[in-house]
């Protein structure tokens, strides 16, 4: 038991974690105002890991020296791009649409996101190394250890979420979001104006999600077109475990399924692989509107 | 059987008559094995799209769960003809009989889990139900991974070529007719009322969790046939072409494309959608080969190209056409007559 349950486990789980957390929160940010499973969300964290990357080379290529900072704000910004446009070029016309093809659109966005980036020369369908440019620094804890890049990568994404909820608690953008949640007719009567805040609301995500691309980068670096795939459903299991529509449930289920999916691993590298399906499907069967989402009657 | 046989003259004849003419053409070397193969996976992928589109089409239970039950299919029979039935005791009887056993036992035993997930997860709707599907079905890659007796991560390897193209449309004509008659009796109206909307037809005592298990199984049981017959086509199983992730034209994704492209509630939009998606992925596979060989470009065309036409596809149909290219209309040979009369005097 030691050996499987030691702290190293529980820092990797919690880096793990915190990456799912900032691509969950983007699928929950989206499902909560249209209702929406966007698959293609997972896409929008390759994609961010990939501007990433060909921004740290052209720096590096120019001899200049690429701050943590200024490669995030690109990464966040290509994630919330694409998230942009995909909504308008795809999502907008299937508002008043049934759900269902909305779904399937979403499926085909990612499957085009996926392949026509490996489609493109310049990237390719094989892996490629994300550039190592900070020096690695290994701290020690008694038996465990972590580096810098966990340091990093946990601290932004623990400052953007912080941000993110700032915004949606007390600004009134993120009050309008909150609203158009709750009741869309009301906010239309309220002069404010619905598919502005869809909009904002993928910006928001795609962005978040471009940063975790970033983030896993750093730490997992090897990055690869199809990259965006398991990521983006084990998020999406972490958003539809915390209660799909809200926040802190998609934050405290990435972190319940990065740590549950470490210690799977380290016990069988197979069936740490299964873990996140395995725990999503027993939580549902009991608690199917997830650990903390709220119990809604069916309307006839 | 005289009445079965009278009330379906139609799809027989049809059925008949394009069996005699690939057989034909064959015969007088017009296609050649390359496209015999690929005629068997367009068959193949016509039940794998209309077993799917009975779960999703027809009882809008949305699964993504389709690669599992064809995996659990493929595995059973692929496991029986390799391993099993390889004991001498076993020899006396002939090959094909042991194999379309091993098939239909690999549909059977892929029912039989349909109905095992169909029970538990019948509370959920929507997209929990999509998303618990996709875990059902992550979660038999990772089983097949898990086991090594046969093969693990590389999968099962030395599969006897047993699929014939006779025994593929006898298996696809079979599957088509049995799905038909279900949508068009008492189950298959359940089923669509349950589509329509659930709630109402439970108050008008509609059993919908019976109907939606039964959808599950009859779903399921199709899938694993057509896996098992797809494995004994490729001589291969390998874990990855059941995941969600799978970029082979029989994987979920594209059968998903099918139900979709062709139109969810109609068998013959499936049948159009699997024909018409084979044949262009191997068309573009073709073109990208040919534009390679030209040198025209200064890089060469990757095979990506073929998935990147799907999507476009999938999401231009979906945003000019939402109900697919069938909608919910049927080929005249699909229909029952007295259907057929009942729709237009109903009209």
């Amino acid at each position: 038991m030691d050996k499987i349950f030691n702290l190293q486990q529980l820092i990797n789980g919690i880096q793990l974690g915190s990456i799912y957390a900032l691509i969950a929160i983007g699928y929950t940010l989206v499902y909560g105002i249209i209702r929406l499973v966007n698959f293609a969300h997972g896409d929008f964290y390759m994609l961010g890991a990939y501007a990433a990357y060909f921004t740290i080379n052209f720096m590096l290529a120019q001899r200049q020296n690429p701050y943590i900072i200024f490669i995030l704000l690109v990464s966040m910004l290509a994630g919330a791009l694409v998230a942009f446009l995909s909504n308008r070029i795809a999502y907008r016309k299937l508002r008043y649409k049934p759900r269902l093809s909305a779904l399937i659109t979403a499926i085909g966005v990612s499957m085009f996101l996926e392949y026509f980036t490996s489609a493109i020369p310049a990237i390719g369908p094989s892996y490629r190394p994300f550039p190592q440019f900070i020096s690695m620094v290994n701290y020690n804890i008694g038996t465990a250890y972590f580096t810098n890049y966990q340091i990093i990568n946990v601290s932004i994404s623990i400052v953007l979420m912080l941000i993110l909820t700032y915004i949606i608690k007390y600004t009134r953008l993120g009050m309008a979001m909150r609203a158009s949640a709750q009741d869309k007719d009301a906010l239309r009567l309220m002069g404010i104006d619905l598919e502005k805040i869809i909009d904002i609301t993928f910006i928001v995500g795609g962005a978040l999600a471009g940063a975790a691309g970033l983030l896993s980068g750093l730490t997992y670096p090897r990055i690869l077109p199809y990259m965006g795939i398991v990521p983006g459903l084990k998020a999406f299991i972490a958003a539809v475990l915390g209660g799909i529509g809200n926040i802190g449930g998609a934050v405290a289920g990435a972190f319940i399924l990065g740590i549950s999916e470490v210690f799977g691993y380290s016990i069988n590298s197979i069936i740490g692989e299964g873990i996140a399906y395995a725990i999503l499907i027993l939580v549902l069967i009991f608690l199917p509107q997830g650990l903390f989402g709220k119990r809604t009657g069916e309307k006839v | 059987m005289k009445k079965i046989l009278t009330k379906n003259r139609l799809f027989l004849i049809y059925s008949l008559l394009i069996y005699g003419l690939i057989q034909l053409l064959y015969s007088f070397s017009a296609l050649n094995n390359y496209h015999m193969q690929i005629i068997e996976i367009a068959l193949i992928n016509i039940i794998l799209a209309t077993s799917l589109n009975i779960i999703n089409g027809f009882t809008g239970q949305f699964s993504l769960g389709h690669g599992g039950f064809m995996a659990i299919g493929a595995y059973t029979a692929g496991v029986l003809t390799t391993l099993v039935w390889k004991v001498p005791q076993m020899q006396a009887l002939p090959k094909f009989t042991l194999f379309i056993l091993a098939v239909i036992l690999g549909g059977v035993l892929a029912a039989i889990v349909g109905v095992l997930l169909g029970i538990p997860t019948l509370r959920l709707r929507g997209d929990y139900l999509a998303i618990v599907t996709l875990a059902f079905q992550e979660i038999v890659k990772v089983a097949i991974n898990a086991i090594d007796a046969v093969g693990g991560p590389r999968g099962l390897l030395g599969i006897p070529r047993l699929s014939t193209f006779t025994l593929i449309f006898l298996f696809t004509l079979v599957s088509i007719f049995i799905m038909k008659n279900i949508i068009y009796s008492t189950i298959g109206r359940a089923m669509k009322s349950i589509r329509e909307d659930e709630v109402a037809s439970e108050l008008v005592g509609v059993n919908t969790t019976k109907y939606k298990v039964m959808a599950f199984s009859v779903g399921a049981f199709f899938a694993g046939i057509a896996g098992a017959l797809l494995v004994h086509l490729l001589q291969l199983a390998h874990p990855t072409m059941f995941s969600f992730t799978s970029p082979s034209i029989a994987g979920p994704l594209s059968l998903l494309t099918m139900v979709y492209i062709g139109g969810a509630g109609s068998l013959s939009g499936s049948i159009i959608a699997a024909v018409f998606l084979t044949v262009l992925s191997e068309l573009l596979r073709l073109g990208i080969d040919s534009v390679n060989a030209m040198h025209i470009l200064p890089f060469t065309v990757g095979p990506e190209w073929r998935m990147v036409v799907y999507a476009v596809l999938l999401v231009v149909v979906m945003l000019y056409r939402t109900e697919g290219i069938m909608g919910q209309r049927e080929f005249k040979m699909l229909v029952p007559e007295e259907e057929e009369k009942n729709a237009a005097g109903g009209s």
